[in-house]
């Protein structure tokens, strides 16, 4: 039985190295054998006080693969806390009517206060700007299946790095395996210093760069991410580099034969749709493999492996 | 009342507490954060005074007053090279730096207006850190953000 059993996920922080590949591990087996019937009687609450349809739909079909029930809402507007109710009441409701309970909340740090009034495990599926630990899973088993091996890659991460709660959350998570990072943004969406020095206490090498080109013919993996506009305190700022950081078919001639481009989805413009055809694209095949690393957590957790 | 008298008041408390080497800029943080301000204790201060380690010093001097951990924990949040020294019977019973401690509880607000402890009035959690420059950080427990010193504020 695994030491996870029972434990809150709240942050990639809360996982060491060895049981992030644990849970690897097991979506592995989980792509190999998607349906079991594990968590038959089981009930798992997915509590969703803002709507995050991809996110949701990736746990839920998670819950019904491995045979398990669902209870809960999709967003507040239907729920008690439209009603005023506080999270301490609604977590502690919920806990009487099921096993673990997943949630996704725009407050920050609502997932690891929820974890601490909650009397059963909680599986944060994003709170606010701060964490989103099942998507940095999922990303490194991306990583370590097109790269089979998750120790040293060359990454480059593109686009709004300053506000990207998912490239903070990889970045951490890659410096237990000793990554390169190279960095790519405009000069107001650079990442923050306390990112940067992560890396550096762990004793790793970063580069910064304004220009997407530089980056492709070095990267093992280029994650893309988008730039919003309302992001740029000036507008017009906005307008000069929002073209910059957009990824076309063409653009990956020169790139490694072993390199692929993930993003966390959903895409705005950043990626024009012919790169979609080629075989280095991998970001409708990483968002699949969320559902395997979510049957892994929920299934380690609940001690079913 | 002569002025020799008057000095010996202000120099000398017989029971209380001085808190000595506050950075000058920060005496008056030092005060209200403690509500010193409101406080119906005789209280003598003084600063921009000439120190030799500082340059220029706060001090202050509350009679009948003895900190607690906590109150001890705030000071030392605004004036980490402060001294605390306890005044019995005119003389000196206790004299230490404070200390920073490891985690701040419910003395500090949060700076992240989005965080959870500010929109549902939760005690707030910070673990006290450094910078690469050295400079003290509190790592909020629960929105993972960090604040400088520039951003406390006091509950
Ligand atoms: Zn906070």
């Amino acid at each position: 039985m695994s030491k996870l059993k029972g434990k809150s996920l709240v942050s990639i922080t809360d996982y060491s190295k060895d049981d992030i590949l644990r849970i690897l591990d097991t979506a592995e087996e989980f792509e190999a054998n998607q349906r079991q019937n594990i968590l038959n009687g089981y009930v798992i609450a997915s509590l969703f006080f803002e709507p995050s349809t991809r996110t949701r739909l990736s746990f839920e079909s998670a819950v019904q693969y491995l045979g398990g029930s669902i209870i809960g809402f999709a967003s507040a507007d239907t729920s008690s806390v439209k009603k005023g109710e506080t999270l301490k009441d609604t977590i502690l409701t919920v806990s009487n009517y099921s096993d673990l309970i997943i949630m996704r909340n725009p407050m920050d740090g609502s997932a690891r206060y929820a974890s601490e009034v909650s009397p059963v495990p909680i599986i944060n599926a994003g709170d606010g700007a701060n964490q989103h630990p099942t998507q940095c899973l999922l990303d490194l088993y991306s990583i370590r299946k097109t790269q089979s091996t998750l120790d040293n890659i060359d990454i480059a991460m593109i686009g709004d790095l300053k506000y990207g709660r998912t490239v903070h959350s990889l970045v951490q998570a890659l410096s237990l395996f000793g990554a390169k990072f190279h960095f790519v943004s405009p000069d107001s969406l650079k990442m923050p210093s306390s990112v940067k020095t992560w890396v550096k206490n762990a004793g790793l090498e970063y580069h910064q760069y304004t220009e997407l080109t530089d980056v492709i013919p070095i990267a093992d993996i280029l994650y893309m991410t988008r730039i919003q506009g309302e992001r740029f305190p000036d507008p017009l700022e906005y307008e000069k580099v929002k073209n910059s950081y957009i990824l076309e078919n063409a653009m990956l001639e020169n790139s490694k034969d072993n390199m692929k481009v993930l993003h966390p989805l959903p895409r705005v413009n950043e990626i024009t749709e012919d790169v979609d055809d080629n075989p280095k694209a991998y970001y409708f095949q990483q968002a699949k493999n969320g559902v395997y690393i979510r049957q892994a957590l929920i299934a380690t957790i609940l001690g079913l492996k | 009342m002569s002025n020799k008298r008057t000095e010996l008041k202000v120099s000398a408390i017989r029971n209380g507490t001085v808190i000595d080497h506050i950075p000058a800029d920060n005496t008056f943080q030092v005060l209200k954060m403690l509500n010193l301000d409101e406080s119906n204790r005789q209280i003598y201060f003084g600063t921009n005074l000439d120190s030799k380690k500082f340059g220029k010093k706060g001090i202050i001097k509350i009679s009948g007053k003895f900190f607690e951990e906590e109150e001890i924990s705030k000071i030392a949040l605004v004036a980490p090279s402060a001294t605390l020294i306890e005044i019995k019977d005119y003389d000196v019973s206790k004299k230490e730096s404070v200390r920073l401690p490891e985690t701040v509880e419910k003395i500090v607000k949060c700076f992240n207006p989005k965080c959870v402890t500010n929109i549902q009035h939760i005690p707030t959690k910070f673990t006290v850190t450094q910078d690469h420059k050295g400079n003290m950080k509190l790592a909020c427990h629960y929105c993972e953000k960090t604040m400088g010193e520039k951003h406390i504020e006091f509950l």
